[in-house]
């Protein structure tokens, strides 16, 4: 057991060291400046331009040679800073991160789930029957087909432009301050429900097929006949089979709730819905290292954090795993 | 309704009715209930009648929803979220527009409409006679916004923040600026020194805001130079009242001291909203849901003439013009170097087309000075008359054959020494209007025989380029609306040539020259406008002669409004008023505040 899981966390610790070290080249090897790009949006008479230049480059720390730099961000990184904005400046990182993350699990995490446990519900449901195999299958294909903006805009223009029920942009509307009141909430929902179901009809699409293609494998496996053969009610042989269906769902789910900060990237840029996603489109467009450091740390700590919890999880759930972690020990 | 339920109710009502009897006070007599009762309502009704006539607090908690006959939604100033409130970060202050203008507030305003400067926080500004100080006189019973009175010393105090921090932007007026002195409560003195740059003081006037002594002496240098200044107190019409990712919201300053000298703006509230894309804020300007958009909206000019929107003028051009596109050459490249086939260019580039096409007559086509109709005043006609341009390729190809050009077999002209000419044309990725003005730009030039191609790179290596000079041509126009040509010329010709040209003279043009004489205009005190007019004509003259850049359209100052909400915006017509409709940070000064002040709410339908 302990070194089962003291070789994951060996694996996952240089996984994360590489990824970080990736994503601090990544954005220093885009062309562009990001603090001319600061300086040039100013209108007023620049008479000082090299004077500023030079001060800001200071404030950022990007005065000192590259390797300096990659070693004051791993420092700075344990300190938990993660360096200032450009695109937002002066705002750290870490504080317009915070800000979004509420936004993205308030919108991904129903999503994610309920999709999941809609869709696999659904799929084991479907599968073996003639009828709804016939109507829902090619649904479910088209659905898990579509690209999620165009769904998004779909959405938008049916039910905001034409019947005009749902707002098309923003987190909440442009008259309502954030408070605690019905107003507010009211307004939170309305703005939240379009992206939100942008996602989870893709994804429910997704979950539901791959769940009924594996209900018809395990159907036809070798213990199910047998199970049948003996006589066992046809609830109880499904049983078996979700439980064994249900398995690789599971490592799909760990891979999305991974992601669950950044995953909806093209829903929120077409909702403009302020999350991690809007954020990461927004630091690319304006050169912002800091900024994209670290929302990409984000989804590192995401999918590593994902991973361990479902290698726990699959412990629990699958018996195998926990067999073979005996006969090693043995 | 079960029985139960029915006795639980009848309960409630009882004792819902005993504690009332309760909080009031318990009557003597029994008969008297009724009538006790019924004063007790009175004097509660008084007291809801009175609430209204007490002072109301400087910052009025905000309900939960903004009442839509008071505010006033804007958009098309921010270009990302809300960061800094802080009047000297040059960078960001569009994305909280307002902060300078409606919060903090300058000595003067400029009025390009009239071209006269507005005494703002000061009453008067007079220079004595040999021009070596400047002397102004404060408004009585300025205050900030948190009840202090604004005071000479607060005036002192910011601008020798300047001299103390480099690293902000109107430090470098210290090389002319020897003290500031505050004679007392109400009178300062600029005392200048060498030879002042009396353009750029002018300018400053109305550019450097005013900030509280009492709440920024204890302030840090880096809280200054950067910090962001959250919850901003000024001494503006407006206070800051909350902010998101997408919108700031401002709320109209009761105590402000202007109220009585301008008039209060009109709505109470202000919220400017950043929209993610231009259809959504033209769907919002259409529908009414915003009053004033800022952005630039491709064809509003069909819109405006259908009457769902209104602008500026009723006709072509609609807008005013708050800049000049130039387009930059860079000449330290052949062919670029030759002023013969600059100036051919100038003759080969289709500007009626980038007017009537790209932007479907929403712009107008520049003087060839580049000069904004503001300034028009010193615009020497006669040097235009000889020199100016207009789209003439026939012209373009004698100026290109005399200078040794000869036609190539590919229809494209080259160099006298048999070399071929390929050139870029520039624009950042996404800037629809300029992406499809270098398209004209590169056609004509192709039909004209001059072999050059539009590309759009993203905006950070298109800026690394322009600043690094490693492009061939550019759009530019980050000289902005101002009360002198000196702003334009020093945009032009910003010098001396350094590795980074980071705020001028992009195509490197080297000529001394030229650079003393805008030296020498920077240096002609403002009031002098013969003067000016005399260097701004050898200016003129010397750049349409040697065409080191082309001035080609004025983008306009893009505005367009609703009126379904809030009327009095301003047009051309002689009843209405007749300054800029804007949001822009910057503009508030010149007379973005006052068309707020000039609104009038639309009477609501009962």
């Amino acid at each position: 057991m302990r070194r089962y899981f003291g070789r994951k966390l060996l694996i996952y610790g240089l996984t994360f060291f590489l990824a970080v070290t990736i994503d601090w080249m990544i954005p220093r090897f885009m062309p562009g400046d990001p603090i001319a790009n600061m300086l040039s949006r100013a209108t007023v008479n620049v008479e000082n331009a090299q004077l500023m230049y030079d001060y800001f480059e200071q404030v950022f720390g990007l005065d000192v040679p590259l390797w300096r730099q990659y070693l004051n961000f791993w420092a700075a990184l344990f300190r938990g800073d993660l360096g200032i904005s450009v695109y937002m400046f002066p705002t750290p990182v870490t504080e317009v991160i915070m800000r979004a993350v509420p936004y993205d699990v308030f919108l991904l995490l129903p999503a994610i789930l309920l999709s999941w446990y809609a869709g696999n519900k659904f799929g084991a449901f479907a599968a073996r029957s003639k009828w709804l195999d016939n109507t829902v299958l090619p649904i479910g294909y088209i659905l898990t087909a579509t690209p999620y903006m165009w769904l998004g805009i779909l959405l938008a223009w049916v039910f905001g432009v034409v019947l005009g029920i749902f707002p098309l942009a923003g987190a909440y509307g442009f008259d309502v301050r954030p408070q605690f009141s019905w107003t507010f909430i009211w307004s939170v929902l309305k703005h939240w429900f379009l992206p939100f179901a942008s996602i989870f009809l893709v994804r429910f699409g997704g979950w539901a097929i791959g769940m009924r293609n594996m209900i018809i494998y395990e159907l036809d496996a070798d213990y199910s006949h047998y199970l049948e053969a003996l006589g066992a009610p046809r609830k109880l042989v499904r049983q078996y089979a979700y439980r064994n269906a249900i398995l690789p769902q599971i490592t799909g789910l760990s891979l999305d709730l991974g992601i669950i900060v950044a995953g909806a990237l093209v829903t929120e840029v077409v909702f403009s819905y302020p999350g991690i996603g809007t954020l990461i489109l927004q630091a690319i467009q304006n050169q912002d290292y800091f900024l994209l450091q670290g929302c990409f740390l984000f989804i590192i700590i995401g999918v590593l954090l994902a991973n361990f919890v479902i290698d726990f999880v699959y412990v629990i759930v699958d018996p195998r795993t926990r067999l073979g972690m005996v006969g090693e020990t043995a | 309704m079960s029985r139960k339920s029915f006795t639980l109710v009848g309960l409630l009502v009882v004792l819902s009715l005993v504690l009332a009897a309760c909080q009031q006070p318990m009557p003597t007599e029994v008969i008297a209930t009724q009538i006790v009762t019924q004063e007790v309502e009175v004097t509660r009704e008084v007291e809801v009648t009175t609430e209204p006539v007490e002072p109301e607090p400087t910052v009025v908690p905000s309900p939960g929803t903004y009442e839509r006959s008071e505010t006033l939604y804007v958009s098309g100033a921010a270009w990302g979220p809300p960061s800094t409130w802080n009047p000297f970060q040059p960078g960001s202050l569009a994305n909280t527009t307002g902060t300078i203008g409606n919060v903090y507030e300058f000595l003067f305003h400029y009025d390009p409409m009239t071209g006269e400067m507005i005494p703002w926080l000061a009453e008067s500004g007079s220079w004595n006679e040999d021009n070596t100080m400047f002397m102004v006189t404060l408004r009585e019973g300025l205050t900030w916004s948190d009840g202090e009175a604004l005071t000479a010393e607060d005036v002192k105090f910011t601008f020798d923040l300047g001299q103390e921090y480099p690293a902000l932007w109107f430090s470098p007026m210290w090389e002319y600026l020897d003290s500031v002195t505050a004679v007392d409560d109400l009178n300062l003195e600029f005392n200048f020194t060498g030879e002042p740059l009396y353009q750029e003081f002018s300018n400053n006037l109305y550019n450097i805001p005013i900030v509280p002594q009492h709440l920024w002496a204890e302030k840090t240098e880096e809280e200054i130079t950067v910090g962001a200044n959250e919850n901003p107190i000024g001494s503006g019409a407006y206070l800051y009242d909350t902010h998101s990712e997408d919108r700031n919201v401002w709320l109209r300053n009761e105590e402000w001291w202007g109220g009585d000298v301008f008039g209060m703006p009109a709505p109470r509230r202000i919220v400017d909203i950043r929209f993610a894309s231009n259809n959504v804020a033209l769907g919002s300007v259409v529908q009414g849901d915003v009053d004033l958009s800022n952005n630039f909206l491709p064809g509003i000019a069909t819109l405006a003439n259908q009457g769902y929107v209104d602008t500026y003028f009723e006709d072509a051009p609609y807008m005013l013009s708050a800049n000049t596109a130039v387009l930059f050459l860079n000449t330290t490249q052949p062919p670029m170097d030759d002023p013969a086939f600059r100036r051919a260019l100038a003759f080969a580039i289709n500007v009626d087309d980038i007017v009537n096409v790209a932007y479907a007559n929403l712009v107008q086509a520049a003087n060839p000075t580049g000069l904004l109709p503001n300034l028009n005043d010193f615009v020497d006609q006669d040097v235009v008359d000889e020199l100016g341009y207009n789209y003439d390729p026939e012209q373009a190809a004698a100026i290109l054959e005399e200078a040794g050009y000869t036609m190539g077999d590919d229809g494209f002209y080259q160099m006298p020494d048999g070399t071929p000419i390929e050139l870029e044309v520039t624009c950042p990725f996404g800037w629809t209007d300029w992406m499809e003005a270098i398209r004209v730009i590169a056609e004509s030039a192709q039909e004209a025989g001059i072999n050059i191609q539009n590309e759009t790179p993203d905006y950070g290596a298109w800026n690394t380029a322009l600043q690094s000079g490693t492009f061939d041509m550019t759009l530019n126009n980050w000289a902005a609306l101002s009360n002198t040509p000196w702003t334009l010329y020093n945009l032009l010709f910003r010098h001396p040539i350094q590795e980074q040209m980071q705020s001028g003279n992009f195509g490197r043009y080297e000529d001394q020259e030229m650079f003393d004489l805008v030296d020498q205009l920077a240096q002609v005190p403002a009031s002098d406008v013969e003067g000016m007019q005399a260097v701004c004509s050898d200016i003129q003259e010397r750049m349409l002669t040697e065409m080191p850049m082309i001035p080609l359209w004025y983008n306009g100052l893009w505005a367009q409004w609703n009126s379904g909400v809030w009327t009095n915006w301003p047009s051309d017509a002689d009843d209405t008023p007749n300054t800029l409709p804007t949001t822009w940070s910057g503009y508030w000064q010149l007379g973005g505040l006052q068309t707020l002040i000039n609104l009038e709410p639309v009477p609501v339908e009962e």
